[in-house]
């Protein structure tokens, strides 16, 4: 049902800039939009980049190209399907909601807003994702993510749920150099990490029950977003993480001397 | 502290007849090298940097700064840099820091190259009453022009007017081509910011912002910024992006190719981390790579979303450190649908670079320029992409010869600084500038008069302004763009046939 609030593109055989420049037109003309349906959706790129409008809702039937909702701040994009590489990146606020995959570098430079993956991320995902006051980003992967996951992360946080479509558990993550330059914010993973799949300046911390407090909003926005049961819910939050944190805040502070006499 | 395992490097004397105890010199210096006791100056000289403040502030010029001869064994190899460095390195095992630019002495091939100019029978051109135009446009140009006819009514007569077809990308418009370099707020103070917004405006030409962000007291002159990106992807969002009048990703800086930048924390003030947004007191890096950038259709793809981001109403520039492949790097950017290639050279400055990067890799700009030049037009595409040189750029003969060389416009960095009161100490990384500009301790930023700042700096640039139309008056030539890349203006004096094919000039003499 087509209205005033909620306009329906079909993307198919449309170049990117089309694509763009269409929801640009689109919102334009008509600021009551509170929906864009897209249909079609076939690796075009950028969509969402730079959108600021806070009661928007973009869905997107298919698999969008890289660099999902770059820089943006406010809208909410929900994806039925996978994602290419660096949804979220440099985002600034908003929520990026994936019933699939995400590539490599999911979340990149975030700097604000909230993502879940219902399945797995790529390479370097979070990488260098940093707060500011009231801006803190979080990625919430529903699978598993590969190596480099939260590098050089400076502030917000990643959680790494580990399970599959149907809840159950995935088993160990084998991923490593897990926040390799970490200088701020934390990375929950279900289960036991080992040392040694930590990067440079990553720790291993105690996972309180303050930390439990912490990521069990998130759980349950997950949880609702891709409909897993309250079994399923209650067994996310009463696990054991392995919390990462950054050794210090300055991981490299002592790595240069003045050139002084 | 100050280490001191070494000899002090300069030697500072107070003529005690001329000294009247004012304790100027004690206020004025941030390093510590005076201090009051009862009624004499005491002088710690192994901590002077030769910043030259207490020279200068000095009501009676009672104060003399020289370079101090110490008795090393005189060595051709083992130099007293070199046995200075490793007594600090050995003393502390870490990467030696410095500032500035490269300061070793390799060839200035600037100075080794000479201009051209008329005699009697291609006459010079008198800019005094000629007009001489130095307008620059930098950005993408189209392939060729298309027009097409329509037909109007003039008087009641049926005229066929020709109406442009091509659409224009858009193209930054400088009045003059100097513009002045990225150098971030947080490695730079505030104040010495705003001197040289107000000095760009008032010349036509344009700022960077550096990869801090912006902070809100730049907004009135963010018309006349480009706003960078660097990898750690500082302040950067979408109205940072909109706000400035161009965008330029960082890839590399000429005085640390291939290596990132690292603000320390204790720099990151309440101010810096607002505009950074990252917070106080926290590290503010910068890796060495873009994570979304691995390849030439990467960073087309960051092109791409940046210029979607601002909806393709602003140019993108990419700046790259002057390296050995630099040609072939600044081609793939060239078919990244970048507007600009910016191209530093190894004589770039910066607040802080690992010494032996900053004197030892890279290349001059002079052969970045012309192997750049070169090789975009060997591809056929040098007339649709602008490239800015810097790194290096001491005067308007500079300017000129780097035009000349290829570019369209030049950075300047370091000289910008100098005109605000720069010393070049170098010791930018310790962020206790005496001059306030590399500094973010207040008391130190206040030093630095942001008015008078803005005149030293508007007035270099036209002075150079005034020097380059003279330049381009003398060589017969009444417009820079018939200066970009007209090598055979060129002549080399003392170089070597590599030398001058790189160049691709002729030797003074043919």
């Amino acid at each position: 049902m087509e209205n005033d609030e909620v306009v329906v593109i079909d993307a198919k055989d449309m170049n990117y800039r089309e694509l763009n420049e269409k929801i640009h037109e689109v919102l334009d003309k008509n600021p009551k939009v509170k929906k864009i349906l897209l249909k079609n959706v076939l690796g075009q790129r950028y969509i969402g980049n730079g959108l600021q409008k806070k009661d928007l809702t973009i869905e997107i039937y298919g698999v969008p190209g890289g660099d999902l909702g770059m820089f943006m701040s406010g809208p909410t994009i929900i994806v039925y399907g996978n994602t290419e590489h660096a949804p979220g990146n440099t985002m600034d606020d908003g929520k990026i909601i994936i019933h699939g995959s995400g590539g490599d570098v999911t979340g990149h430079s975030m700097r604000g807003g909230k993502i879940f993956v219902r399945d797995d991320v790529g390479y370097r995902s979070g990488i260098h994702m940093k707060e500011y006051k009231d801006k803190f980003p979080v990625l919430v992967i529903g699978g598993r993510a590969k190596d480099f996951l939260g590098e050089y992360m400076a502030g917000g946080m990643i959680l790494v749920l580990n399970i599959d479509k149907e809840g159950k558990d995935l088993g160990k993550i084998k991923g490593r150099m897990i926040g390799t330059g970490i200088h701020g914010g934390s990375i929950y993973i279900r289960g036991e990490i080992e040392e040694f799949q930590l990067g440079v300046a990553a720790d291993i911390k105690e996972f309180t029950e303050k930390d439990r407090e912490k990521i069990k909003g998130y759980i349950e926005e997950f949880c609702s977003y891709f409909n897993l049961n309250e079994d399923i819910r209650e067994k996310l939050i009463n696990s054991e993480y392995t919390k990462i944190a950054p050794v210090s805040k300055r991981p490299f502070g002592k790595l240069y001397t003045h050139d002084l006499r | 502290m100050i280490p001191s395992a070494v000899p002090p490097k300069y030697k500072v004397e107070i003529d005690r007849d001329r000294c009247m105890l004012c304790g100027r010199c004690v206020v004025e210096c941030s390093w510590g090298v005076y201090r009051k006791e009862k009624d004499r100056i005491v002088i710690y000289p192994n901590r002077c940097g030769a910043c030259q403040r207490c020279v200068v502030m000095c009501p009676r010029d009672a104060i003399t700064v020289r370079r101090n001869i110490t008795c090393w064994r005189d060595h051709p190899l083992w130099t007293a840099e070199v046995r200075e460095d490793i007594i600090n390195q050995s003393k502390t095992g870490c990467v030696l820091l410095s500032g500035m630019g490269n300061a070793k002495e390799y060839p200035i091939y600037f100075d080794r190259i000479v201009l051209d100019a008329c005699q009697v029978t291609n006459p010079s051109i008198d800019p005094l009453r000629e007009p001489m135009e130095l307008r620059t446009y930098i950005g993408k140009k189209p392939k060729k022009l298309e027009f097409e006819f329509v037909e109007e009514e003039i008087d009641g007569k049926k005229i066929k007017k020709a109406k442009l077809k091509t659409k224009i990308a858009p193209n930054l418009k400088l009045e003059t081509p100097i513009m002045i370099a990225h150098m971030s707020y947080g490695a730079l103070s505030l104040n010495a910011h705003l001197a040289m917004a107000k000095a760009v405006k008032e010349c036509g030409t344009y700022m960077g912002s550096g990869e801090g962000g912006l902070h809100r007291a730049l907004y009135p002159y963010a018309d006349h910024i480009i706003t960078q990106v660097a990898s750690g992807r500082f302040g950067v969002n979408v109205d940072y992006l909109t706000r400035g009048a161009a965008i330029e990703i960082k890839i590399g800086q000429g005085s640390k190719p291939g290596i990132g930048g690292h603000l320390p924390g204790e720099k990151v003030t309440a101010e810096v981390s607002m505009t950074r947004m990252i917070p106080e007191g926290s590290d503010a890096i910068s890796p060495a790579p873009h994570h979304d950038i691995y390849s030439i259709e990467d960073l087309a793809q960051l092109v791409r979303s940046l210029k979607e981001a601002t909806r393709w109403k602003k140019p993108v520039f990419v700046k790259i450190a002057a390296v050995h492949n630099v040609a072939a790097i600044a081609n793939g950017i060239a078919t990244s649908d970048a507007d600009a290639v910016v191209i530093d050279g190894f004589r770039g400055g910066t607040g802080a670079a690992p010494k032996v990067f900053r004197d030892h890799v890279g290349i001059p700009i002079e052969m970045a320029i012309a192997a750049v030049d070169e090789r975009l037009r060997e591809e056929g595409v040098r007339n649709e992409v602008s490239i800015i040189a810097s790194g290096g750029i001491r005067n308007s003969a500079d300017v000129f010869k780097a035009i000349a060389l290829g570019a369209d416009a030049v950075y300047i960095g370091t000289a910008a600084m100098v005109a605000m009161g720069c010393r070049v100490c170098g010791r930018c990384y310790t962020g206790q500038c005496t001059w306030g500009i590399a500094t973010q301790r207040p008391e130190l930023v206040n030093r630095l008069d942001v008015e008078e700042g803005a005149r030293r700096v508007a007035n270099l640039i036209k002075a150079w302004t005034l020097e380059i139309k003279e330049l381009l008056g003398a060589a017969g030539i009444n417009a820079i763009e018939s200066l970009r890349g007209n090598r055979d203006r060129l002549r080399g004096v003392g170089l070597n046939e590599v030398e001058l094919k790189a160049l691709g000039i002729k030797h003074a003499g043919f």
